[in-house]
């Protein structure tokens, strides 16, 4: 019975160990309710509980500025468009090193992807609140015609490719994190089975998030006209991808940084120079992305030889967020990699997740519907959800981490290559 | 150093031919599934005179309003100082715009459902909630509608609205060329019967084009050489004849493409990645584990010759 040695045997001596960490449960509820981040953030929890009831029974009128002329607003620009290309880190992180061998990195994957995971998942969440009617979410997937008996499978739409495919991802992502939820559990073969699949599920997961990237920037293909020129390509779909994947590296890179310093007695037997190096490394893979990613840019202006609109207010915007925001980081990644400076490169990480942000705002929000008078500016009901909804993510991200052998190796299993 | 920055140019240089190479034309050619027995409304602008009975008949037919709605509330011209949209409570508003000659009557155009030959709302919506029936009319099915309101993104004549104010059974709102009163033999549209200039002609998609052009023959200089609808977005099914350019009175300027081409063509490179990526992915995966074997036995090789 080796198998169960680890395996406590009895719902207490569970909760003692698996919940509460062998500390004893009045010093970890008091250390729970005193610690100065879960004050700020439980109040924002509180409010978001409140705003969550007055959303649900009073409607979208009653807690967003969305009107007819502006049928998506931060909800669909932030939770869901920034959300899933900023944890597109799981999936470039995992192929990197379950399929192209760079073992080296190997210590980032599972961050990677347990951020992917609850990144998917809370844009899902934060989606429920945009949608009208969100307990009507399962019904591309067929439910739609098992209670209506009308056909609901919008075969020819660019979302109903997003809907299957987040579903989709959001499994696999489940199954890649599994073996670390069992090594917690000390499953030993439920374990096994769960790497078994590892280069399964890595493979399927680029595949759903080539097309799924892709495709939220292909669902602005049928705004032309009101999705700003300089904006608006039939490249789109590539632009969002490619970008997609910088902001992925970035977003791992920013988070290492994060829990170097939030979660350091983990990292406790990390080599910091080690630790250096591989950001650096990611920080070269940026650079190089993000020139690409420029010159397709620009690629895209001259395909709708819309040179002429750069000299105009949109035209300046958009020079802000090509230099300021795609070149600029570009080249301090270069430059961080050059002067071996993880610092430098730690720095630009943040300046390259605020460019993602930038430019699928300017896609969704700021250049939409460019030509009309009327500006849709997101009420504080909307900007209070959303930061309830990151909130509760980081909470998820915090209780899982400090439980689970996310940021380490779990000493009774080696790493799995 | 020098050799660093031209490795990075020539991998950047590389990834980018890659990624252009990728995505095909947008704007392929498209089908066209156009049947002359297609209903279809024409509006003949220039004899409009604004008086918004249309829009009082048509809250009527849809029960969008309260049900004794005064007609005279509809005489009140003041809404005509901003140009409305259509929402939620009205699937049919008249905008006014300045005469078309100076010293002549103003321009009044009446904004609705231009029931697209081949819709964006529907290749748009997730649930297939849209449909264009066989006689013409684009028709929503609220009962599978989850309110993602991609349509309203969608729709290039930003017709569509939805009930924000309904918390619970939201839904999008919009003309249906009175598709319940129009199945039923001698059935109009409630717009059309109310018009008492006869500005709305309701028929044959085929036939209004043809009396279009005649108006257009029997009364040369009444009108702009331009059918509205005939080809924009490959055709509508509401069609409009004006006496003044119509890229004045608030109709967008479009291309003759109808917009399910626009995304058709992502939409077809799907199952191309599909099958192509497993090939790669696997082939990039047994390429890395053949070299790290043959790396192993390399050193393997190696520690026995020390």
């Amino acid at each position: 019975m080796a198998e169960c040695s680890g395996r406590p045997t009895t719902w207490k001596a569970w909760l003692a160990g698996k919940w509460y960490m062998d500390q004893a449960p009045g010093d970890y509820w008091r250390a729970v309710f005193t610690s100065p981040f879960n004050i700020i953030t439980g109040i924002i929890i509180c409010v978001g509980l409140v705003l969550t009831v007055v959303r649900f029974t009073q409607g979208l009128e009653a807690t967003t500025n969305l009107t007819n002329d502006y049928p998506w607003g931060l909800w669909i620009g932030f939770d869901v468009l920034c959300g899933v290309a900023l944890a597109a880190g799981g999936f470039v992180i995992g192929s990197a090193v379950h399929l192209f061998g760079m073992h080296r990195y190997h210590s980032l994957v599972r961050p990677a992807i347990l951020t992917g995971f609850l990144g998917y998942f809370f844009v899902v969440v934060g989606l429920c609140f945009d949608l009208g009617r969100p307990w009507r979410l399962p019904y591309p997937m067929g439910a739609g015609y098992v209670v209506t008996g009308s056909n609901s499978f919008g075969v020819t739409s660019v979302m109903f490719l997003v809907g299957w495919h987040v579903a989709v991802y959001l499994t696999v992502q489940f199954l890649e994190f599994c073996p670390a939820v069992f090594e917690w559990l000390d499953r030993k073969t439920l374990r096994k089975w769960a790497i078994r699949i590892t280069i399964g599920a890595t493979v399927f997961g680029v595949i759903l998030s080539t097309l799924h990237q892709s495709a939220l920037g292909a669902l602005f293909l049928l705004a032309e006209g009101k999705v700003h020129p300089l904006w608006y390509s039939p490249f789109i779909p590539v632009f969002f991808f490619i970008s997609a994947v910088v902001g992925g590296l970035s977003m791992v890179i920013f988070e290492s940084m994060l829990s170097h310093r939030v979660f350091h007695s983990q990292v406790a037997h990390h080599d910091p120079a080690e630790a250096d190096r591989l950001v650096i490394g990611l920080g070269k893979a940026a650079s190089v992305l993000l020139f690409t990613y420029f010159c397709l840019k620009w690629i895209g202006v001259a395909d709708g030889q819309h040179w002429d609109l750069l000299n105009t207010p949109y035209g300046y915007w958009f020079l802000v967020e090509m230099f300021g925001f795609v070149l600029l980081p570009c080249l301090l990644y270069a430059l961080g990699v050059r002067r071996q400076s993880a610092s430098l490169v730690r720095f630009t990480s943040v300046l390259t997740v605020l460019g993602i942000v930038l430019n699928r705002l300017n896609v969704s929000i700021i250049t939409f519907q460019w030509n009309l008078e009327d500006r849709y500016f997101p009420r504080w009901t909307e900007f209070a959800i959303t930061v309830f909804v990151v909130t509760l993510g980081l909470w998820t991200f915090r209780f899982m981490v400090n439980r689970m052998p996310v940021l380490y190796d779990h000493p009774d299993y080696p790493p799995e290559h | 150093m020098n050799t660093n920055r031209r490795g990075f140019l020539k991998i950047a240089a590389t990834a980018g031919v890659a990624a252009v190479a990728g995505p095909s034309d947008a704007r392929a050619a498209p089908v066209r599934r156009i049947s002359d027995d297609w209903l279809g409304m024409l509006t003949d602008i220039s004899l409009c005179i604004g008086c918004r009975k249309c829009e009082w008949a048509c809250r009527k037919a849809n029960e969008l309003g309260p049900p004794d709605e005064p007609i005279q509330d509809y005489e009140d011209m003041s809404v005509f100082k901003h140009h409305r949209r259509t929402d939620a409570k009205n699937y049919t508003v008249v905008n006014r715009y300045p005469p078309a000659t100076p010293g002549g009557n103003p321009v009044d155009v009446k904004k609705q459902c231009m029931h697209c030959n081949e819709p964006a709302c529907a290749s748009a919506c997730l649930v297939a909630a849209f449909r264009k029936t066989p006689e013409a009319p684009v028709i929503y099915n609220e009962s599978v509608c989850i309110g993602c309101r991609y349509c309203m993104v969608a729709c290039p004549f930003t017709i569509p609205a939805y009930s924000y104010d309904d918390p619970f059974t939201p839904a999008i709102k919009k003309c249906t060329m009175c598709f319940d009163r129009i199945s039923k033999e001698g059935g109009i549209p409630a717009c059309a019967e109310i018009c008492p200039e006869g500005a709305i002609s309701f028929g044959k998609r085929k036939d209004l084009i043809a009396l279009a052009r005649d108006k257009m023959r029997d009364k040369p200089g009444r009108y702009v050489d331009h059918i509205y609808g005939e080809h924009e977005v490959g055709g509508t099914c509401w069609l409009y004849i004006s006496p003044k350019p119509f890229a004045e009175l608030g109709f967008p300027e479009l291309d003759t493409i109808p917009r399910p081409a626009l995304t058709k063509t992502f939409l077809s490179a799907v199952p191309l990645v599909l099958i192509a990526w497993p090939a790669l992915l696997m082939g990039a995966h047994a390429f890395t584990r053949r070299q790290e074997e043959l790396g192993k036995d390399d050193k393997a090789k190696h520690s026995e010759k020390d």
